[in-house]
């Protein structure tokens, strides 16, 4: 096949009918120095991170820094309101009657710091995607019925269409298939 | 002419289909007579021009809009054209927003009580004592209080009526000039003319010029509360008719026979404030009260000792006590018993220790022999001249009310009356039902009404002619003790009508002469002409005429009683029925009045309906509870009447209130409670025996705004006796569950610097009369619910008198509480607020800010006095446009869905504070009087800045007796009380079992 | 050692949380079909009618609030608040089970947790809806509720954050917000499931919208499954904390019955109580029409027995705790408020209480008792009326018979107040009903999962 057909390639699939396929063929690729690859199953596959060598991921911190804004946030909005911009004698409390703050803060801490997990979360897989090559792939629409799949993009330094072929189909995959960008 | 006549037929046939008295406000203005004319060139002095010529149709339908729009514009009416005099400050010009007050007049039970009116841009809105006026010293009672609201009331008659139809003053004074013109010849045989009583001197004279005119016609006074018994009493006793004025600031030691002189005399107003001023401040020369009743009263809740007799018996204690006094009396074949004699030896003890310092008082209800006897004892006892002194009768004539209704009935019956006028008095409803009035009275061919409103009377008349309230006309009147008093209005007649003065020159013939003129005609006759003017501008400026107090009269009563005078009646059998005033619809002519009807009674605390009042043993027999409706048959009459189970009832009588059952004279009156007038006979008018009750199986609930009369071991009134005060004199200070010493707040204190406003409640002095209930009432706006919601606890009262019972069931200690937002330093109620609508000021008032309140209700529930008060819906009537005149423009008028609770009356404050701002000084104490606290005639309440070590109520704050109400909680609030000292005598205490504190 | 025994019990729970002889694919067509399938189960249609009809009686209250204002509710002074809080509260304490299934039991590492889940948190937000409105309803001047929150108004002035009622505010809608992310989240993968199995293309689109194009991707479960995890993490002290302040608006005040410092910790007992009182009512129906017995075991109903009899005990020693202390503290008030309720004007109520939400649930002690599906909806059923009983205790005998008792009155609600209660069902079951034909009632993914750990038991 012609170097301009390559281009337009996304990469390469092979599916395999249980996730301990899957995770073996990773470290395989991953063994082999591929890079730019990735799985595919219905449900969280155990040791397939680490089969991708995949980084440490962010999530928790994102979470930790929206929780301390949203602590340090509710207090203030508290503490200005009632001390500087419309101080006012309840029931002869003082105005910054910080016992009686904390339930506030503390609500505000845990808003914030779910709207890190979650929006962080879909930022850091980059969601909503409402095109992608994957599933150009006919069979890919098993996947989240029970196959499991892993790709290996065109992108990577090393990917050379028969060589990488040569490679998935030596791990028994149930199918390669070639996925058209 | 003939135009006028044909319009007049279409304003009738228009008229017929309106529904809605406030549409119109007069049909004169429909007929575009004159004053309609003025009244328009002073309104529109352009459009005027229009209405000049003659009406026709199409104009009339015009008109028809303008009235409807105008009705709205009621509030615009100009001020009085007479001259009328501020009582404070000349009257140049008006400043709105500034008040002005005037000096009049209220005449209530045939006594005038003098008034300071407020007004605001030509509306009265609230009444105040006029303090130098002898039967108000500053103070008020609850009925002058509420009558402002009875001259915007919807329901007042609003034009001249003739056999129902709509007519004119014009034409009624052309058809009575008729009649009377047919009765000069016989000179009036067939004229009878019914009143109220002739206190007025004024119109005393008018009626003597009409006898004359027809002397052999009658003028009859007729008052359904009268006093015929006294009268009769005092004959019995000196053999002539006097007044006692009595001075309970000298008397030590009081002994009531059935009266209940703290509220229902003529002249209680400054009998209160006497009595309390005795024992507001305990102390050597704390006076004790006696008190013997039939049915329980607000003077024997004062009242250090209580027996309980059944009406008919207090003859049997007045003669025991007369006989152990120095009065010679007939014996008595059933003599008392060793309890009542052992009680009656101590007084009669307590009396003779205390010569010339005491003093026996018999109730207006009492027989004639009762009164002669108090009068004797007073003799014996040295008190005439010191502690009671007589004087000619304020009611000249001091006619026998019933007597003289009675044979007017008879008359009328023979078919001898030919032409009745009936004068502000509503007969066919209040007569005694064995004269059988409202029969008789069909038999007069010609019957004419004047009145407020569309009475029971006014039905039945041929002629009904609106009458005007007291602040529309210019009168006079004779106060409890003499005194000439002036009534001047405050706003001309809202609906065309006439002053009685004008209606009595009317009977006499005189074509439209105008009111003011009539008694300033008078008065030129009593003073000359002679620097007149002065003298009649210091009178209205007074309110009254200085140094016209009657002359003490020399009179002695005879010192002993033969059995013809004094009969004893025969051992009562059966259950007896007791009939009083009601104590806030009195005897009917305020039934109207929804400020009144909601005002929790006294002791009961039922509104909008009276009941039968039972004993607890008297329930217990008969199988009845509060809410059943029995049967009751007395006298000549039956009637349904709901129970209520009273403690301290005696517990063979029923008592009931006279004016419910009303079936005309406005929307609120008609179809409340029952008639107890039904019961009523002219023989027996006050209690009868023989009362039969029976089941009906019926209930129907009674609203009442307390249910539950037990204190339950809260030291919520703390009280004691004289002995334990001068041994403790910090026993009420104990508190029970002691809060934590030292400061029990995790936060520091809020200081209070400047003003630090406070209010001390003093229970000594509190008779629980109710006038500041209905003073906030007025001065705040405060709406009125209606039975419905008063049944579920939603009324709307900023300040209420709480009721508790203590002690023997049967004979209990009966406590009064006044309870306001107590405007905590820690106020429980303001940190629930989600929105901050109730915050504390920087002196310390507790503030609603009504257009935050979201409505939540959290801080309600928070309040441990529940002294918050939530509009559950729209309660503020702000469809009636009259009404709306009465309101305070000083105070918001509440939304629906909003929480509100007492003020302080922070706008009276507010404007203190902007005089002495002008003035450039500090607010002075004293400066500030709450509504309550001014209408209170026992000064119970008093109300200053608390950092002021020199105020009054600073200095109160350092009583012993000083305790805090719930001050366990660390509420620290704001208003305190003074605990309650009686005064019982040694001897007695064991058997009446006065508790100790707290309990 | 200990980890062995854990490793075995963990077997155990495989073998009976999920029945019959499952594979992924398998799952997934069974959960699925209940949402893709067409036609419309007679039963379903006659529930959604019946809740659509109790749906229109709130609407028809709600109205009649609107228009004719709060005083057609039967609250006064003394007794300002009365079915409004009452059911607020009750609502808001079943949405916890929902909250502490997914998440509690997710910290804890149960699996039994995964098939109920789904529908638990389901349950979560739909009540959290119902009760909700009542702190709109409530209000004197309803259609002011959003002066509640702080924003600048022309006023000038904010809400006041001293008050438990502005707590509640942050509480209430901190937990809709987190309820609503928790169950969205664990959902994506699903509908992407629902995308890849139907064959109608406007579903798929849709589908393939709400799942925001998920592609199974290492890289994102692996995100995922932290985010998930973070959720749950902050989920827990989240569901302790609200029913914590709710506990505080009356905790914080000095109402007689009210001002007492175990309210907190004893209102999250009782809302874990109540909440699974619910769970049980709805699943034991579902799993019968829908025949997901292998999904929703006798395990499942069997470990929400034991929890509701703990939660159960944990209430009981808060209803004692309050006797005690009110006794103990010698305070007037307090003891006069406790013998109201033991033996005075509203000691029916009290010992109806008592009855359910102390005794019914006893009978759980035996295991016989918990495998009976009839004697466990009939002890739920107990435990939910017990447990709306509990809230008109504490809210209206206290405020009836506080300090003075010259303002003690009595609360009767009205037809409207009754309305409003059960048009919340409709409210409820009506969003439920929905909910169970239109979104896959329990987690696809998370069991296929289990099938995974049931293969190769770990």
């Amino acid at each position: 096949m012609t170097h301009d057909e390559e281009e337009k390639l996304y990469g390469l699939m092979a599916e395999f009918d249980t996730p301990e396929a899957l995770v073996q063929a990773a470290e395989r690729c991953r063994k082999e120095g591929y890079k730019k690859m990735d799985g595919f199953s219905p449900f969280p596959v155990h040791g397939l991170p680490e089969a991708l060598g995949l980084p440490r991921n962010k999530v928790p911190l994102v979470t930790l820094c929206m929780a301390i804004l949203g602590a340090l946030g509710g207090f203030f909005l508290q503490y200005w309101v009632n001390v500087i911009d419309y101080p006012l004698n309840v029931g002869g409390r003082p105005y910054n009657s910080w016992p009686a703050f904390i339930p506030v803060t503390y609500e505000c801490t845990i808003l914030f710091a779910s709207f890190g997990a979650v929006f962080g979360m879909f930022t850091m897989n980059g969601l909503p995607k409402p095109y992608h090559p994957v599933f150009n792939v006919e069979r890919f629409a098993l996947m989240t019925n029970d196959r499991f799949f892993i790709c290996i993009e065109a992108g990577d330094s090393l990917f050379e269409l028969t060589r990488t072929r040569r490679l998935l189909e030596s791990l028994k995959p149930h199918g390669v298939y070639e996925v058209p960008s | 002419m003939k135009e006028e006549a044909s319009l007049l037929a279409q304003v009738r046939e228009k008229l017929q289909g309106l529904k809605g008295p406030q549409f119109w406000k007069s049909l004169d203005e429909l007929a575009d007579n004159e004053e309609f004319r003025t009244y328009l060139k002073e309104e529109y002095p352009y459009g005027a021009a229009e209405f000049d010529k003659p009406v026709d149709r199409r104009d009339f339908l015009k008109l028809m809009g303008a009235s409807l729009l105008l009705s709205g514009l009621a509030g615009c009416k100009p001020q009085p054209l007479e001259k009328i005099v501020p009582y404070v400050k000349a009257v140049e010009d008006i400043v709105p927003g500034k008040p002005l007050f005037y000096a009049t007049s209220y005449l209530f039970n045939g006594s005038a009580i003098g008034l300071l009116v407020e007004s605001h841009l030509g509306r009265p809105t609230k009444v105040e004592g006029n303090p130098e006026h002898p039967e108000s010293l500053g103070a008020t009672n609850l009925f002058a209080q509420a009558s402002v609201l009875s001259l915007y009331d919807p329901d007042r008659s609003k034009a001249v009526l003739n056999a129902g139809r709509v007519s004119t003053w014009s034409r009624f004074v052309t058809q009575l000039a008729e009649d009377l013109e047919s009765q000069k010849a016989a000179q009036g045989t067939g004229v009878r003319v019914l009143s109220g009583p002739l206190t007025s001197p004024t119109l005393l004279a008018q009626a003597k010029e009409f006898l004359a005119l027809y002397p052999k016609a009658k003028w009859v006074e007729y008052d359904p509360v009268f006093r015929d018994y006294e009268r009769a009493g005092s004959e019995l006793a000196f053999g002539e008719v006097v007044d006692p004025v009595y001075s309970f600031d000298k008397a030590d030691i009081v002994v009531s026979l059935d009266a209940d002189f703290l509220f229902s005399l003529p002249g209680s107003i400054c009998y209160a404030k006497q009595f309390i001023s005795r024992r507001s401040l305990p102390g050597d020369g704390m006076n004790r009260l006696y008190a013997l009743e039939s049915t329980p009263t607000l003077t024997g809740a004062a009242a250090d000792h209580v027996m309980r007799s059944s009406a008919s018996d207090v003859l049997r204690f007045a003669a025991a006590l007369a006989g152990k006094t120095g009065v010679t009396i007939p014996s008595d074949n059933t003599p008392l018993t060793p309890k009542e004699t052992e009680w009656l030896n101590a007084v009669a003890k307590d009396l003779n220790a205390n010569r010339g310092k005491c003093l026996v008082v018999a109730g207006r209800d009492q027989t004639p022999a009762v009164h002669a006897l108090a009068h004797a004892m007073n003799k014996a006892l040295g008190n005439a001249g010191t502690t009671v002194k007589y004087i000619s009768p304020v009611e000249e004539r001091a006619s026998r009310h019933i007597q003289a209704l009675k044979e007017l009935s008879a008359e009328l019956a023979s078919g001898k009356v030919e032409l009745l006028i009936t004068l502000d008095v509503n007969p066919v409803y209040n007569a005694p039902a064995d004269l059988e009035f409202e029969k008789h009275y069909l038999k007069a061919p010609r019957r004419v009404h004047y009145g407020l409103f569309v009475d029971e009377t006014a039905l039945m008349a041929h002629w009904h002619v609106p009458g005007t309230h007291y602040l529309e006309h210019f009168s006079d009147a004779r106060a409890f003790d003499g005194t000439a008093s002036m009534v001047q209005p405050l706003i001309k007649p809202l609906y065309a009508g006439k002053s009685p003065h004008e209606f009595a020159s009317a009977l006499l013939g005189k074509k439209d002469e105008s009111g003011e003129d009539i008694v300033i005609n008078y008065w030129k006759k009593i003073w000359g002409e002679s620097d007149f003017t002065t003298k009649w501008r210091r009178a209205l400026h007074a309110g009254f005429v200085q140094g016209t107090v009657s002359a003490p009269k020399n009179v002695s009563a005879k010192s002993g009683f033969n059995p013809q005078e004094i009969a004893y009646p025969a051992a009562a059998q059966g259950l007896e029925l007791i009939i009083r005033p009601d104590p806030s619809v009195w005897d009917g002519s305020f039934a109207n009045n929804s400020w009144l009807q909601e005002l929790p009674k006294f002791l009961t605390t039922l509104t909008w309906d009276n009941a039968a009042i039972i004993s607890p043993k008297l329930a217990e027999k008969e199988g009845l509870k509060q809410d059943d409706v029995v049967e009751l048959k007395a006298g000549a009459g039956v009637v349904e009447a709901s129970i209520y189970v009273l403690p301290g009832q005696p517990d063979e009588s029923v008592t009931v209130h006279l004016g419910y059952g009303r079936t005309a004279g406005g929307e609120l009156a008609k179809d409340r409670g029952f008639n107890a007038y039904r019961l009523r006979t002219s023989k027996e008018p006050s209690f009868l025996s023989g009362l039969r009750l029976r089941k009906t199986g019926k209930t129907n609930r009674l609203a009442s705004t307390q249910n539950h009369h037990s204190m339950e071991n809260r030291d919520l009134i703390r009280k004691g006796t004289l002995e334990e005060y001068s041994k403790d004199p910090e026993f009420a200070v104990v508190e029970h569950h002691t809060p934590y010493k030292g400061d029990p707040s995790m936060y520091p204190q809020y200081p209070y610097e400047g003003y630090a406003w406070g209010m001390v409640i003093n229970l000594n002095a509190c008779i629980g009369c109710n006038a500041c209930v209905v003073a906030c009432q007025s001065e705040n706006n405060v709406p009125t619910v209606g039975k419905k919601e008063v049944l579920n606890s939603r009324e709307m009262h900023w300040i209420r008198i709480d009721r508790y019972f203590s002690g023997d069931l049967d004979n209990p200690e009966k406590d009064h509480q006044p309870v306001l937002c107590m405007h905590c330093e820690k106020a429980p109620c303001e940190p629930v607020c989600p929105v901050g609508a109730t915050t504390h000021s920087d002196e310390g008032l507790n503030e609603m800010t009504y257009n935050r309140c979201v409505g939540t209700k959290y801080c309600s529930n928070n309040c441990p006095y529940k002294v918050r008060r939530f509009n559950f819906f729209e309660y503020a009537d702000k469809n009636v446009e009259t009404l709306k005149m009465q309101r305070n423009p000083d105070v918001t008028v509440r939304a629906r869905g909003v929480m509100e609770k007492c003020t302080f009356c922070v706008q009276r404050i507010n404007s203190a504070r902007i005089e002495a701002k002008k003035a450039d000084r500090r607010i002075k104490d004293g400066d500030v009087v709450t509504a309550c606290q001014s209408a209170c005639p026992t000064q119970a309440i008093v109300f200053g800045d608390i950092n002021d070590p020199e105020s009054a109520v600073a200095k109160l704050k350092k009583l012993p007796l000083n305790y805090g109400l719930l001050t366990e909680l660390n509420t620290v609030p704001r208003v305190s009380y003074l605990a309650k000292v009686k005064n019982p005598n040694p001897e007695l205490v064991p058997n009446t079992g006065v508790p100790s504190h707290g309990h | 050692m200990a980890t062995k025994h854990i490793k075995k019990s963990q077997k155990e729970t495989d073998e009976s949380i999920l029945g019959g002889d499952h594979t992924y694919g398998s799952v997934n067509e069974k959960i699925s079909s209940i949402v893709l399938t067409k036609e419309f189960k007679p039963v379903w249609l006659f529930g959604f009618a019946v809740a659509l009809t109790l749906f229109l009686v709130l609407q028809i209250s709600v109205g009649r609030l609107f228009t004719h204002y709060i005083g057609i509710w039967g609250i006064n002074v003394p007794v300002g608040w009365g079915f409004d809080i009452i059911n607020f509260v009750w609502w808001i304490g079943i949405g916890h089970a929902g909250t502490l299934i997914s998440a509690i039991l997710l910290l804890f590492k149960q699996q039994w947790r995964t098939s109920i889940n789904r529908f638990a948190e389901a349950m979560t937000l739909f009540a959290v809806a119902c009760a909700a409105l009542f702190p709109i309803l409530h209000l004197g001047r309803p259609e002011k509720f959003y002066w509640l929150f702080p924003y600048p108004s022309t006023f000038g002035v904010w809400p006041q954050f001293r008050s438990p009622l502005e707590w509640d505010v942050f509480a209430v809608s901190t937990y809709a917000t987190v309820s609503a992310l928790f169950w969205y989240v664990g959902l994506v993968p699903d509908l992407a499931a629902l995308r890849d199995r139907t064959k109608h293309q406007g579903l798929k689109v849709l589908y393939g919208v709400l799942c925001l194009g998920w592609r199974g991707s290492a890289r994102h479960w692996f995100r995922y499954e932290t985010a998930y995890l973070l959720l749950a993490g902050l989920g827990t002290p989240l569901v302790l904390s609200v029913h914590s302040i709710i506990g505080l608006d009356f905790a914080t005040s000095i109402v007689p019955g009210w001002h007492a410092t175990i309210f907190p910790p004893y209102f999250v007992a009782g809302a874990i109580f109540a909440g699974f009182a619910m769970v049980i009512t709805l699943a034991v129906p579902l799993r019968k029409i829908y025949h997901l017995e292998d999904f929703i075991t006798m395990k499942h109903l069997d470990n929400m027995a034991k929890v509701m009899l703990a939660t159960g005990m944990l209430v009981g020693y808060g209803y004692a705790m309050e006797a005690f202390m009110a006794f103990y503290s010698g305070n007037n008030y307090e003891i006069a408020m406790m013998k109201n309720r033991l033996i005075g004007h509203f000691a029916p109520f009290y010992w109806a209480l008592i009855v359910c939400n102390l005794l019914a649930p006893q009978i759980l002690w035996s295991k016989k008792a918990r495998g009976n599906l009839v004697i466990l909806y009939i002890v739920a059923m107990f435990v939910n009326v017990g447990m709306w009983l509990e809230r008109y205790i504490i809210i209206v005998t206290s405020l009836a018979r506080d300090f003075i008792p010259s303002s003690w009155h009595d609360y009767a609600p009205t037809i409207w107040d009754w309305g409003i209660f059960l048009g919340t069902f409709g409210l409820f079951f009506t969003l439920f009903f929905l909910f169970i034909r239109f979104v896959p009632m329990i987690s696809v993914f998370e069991m296929q999962e289990l099938v995974h750990k049931k293969k190769h038991g770990h």
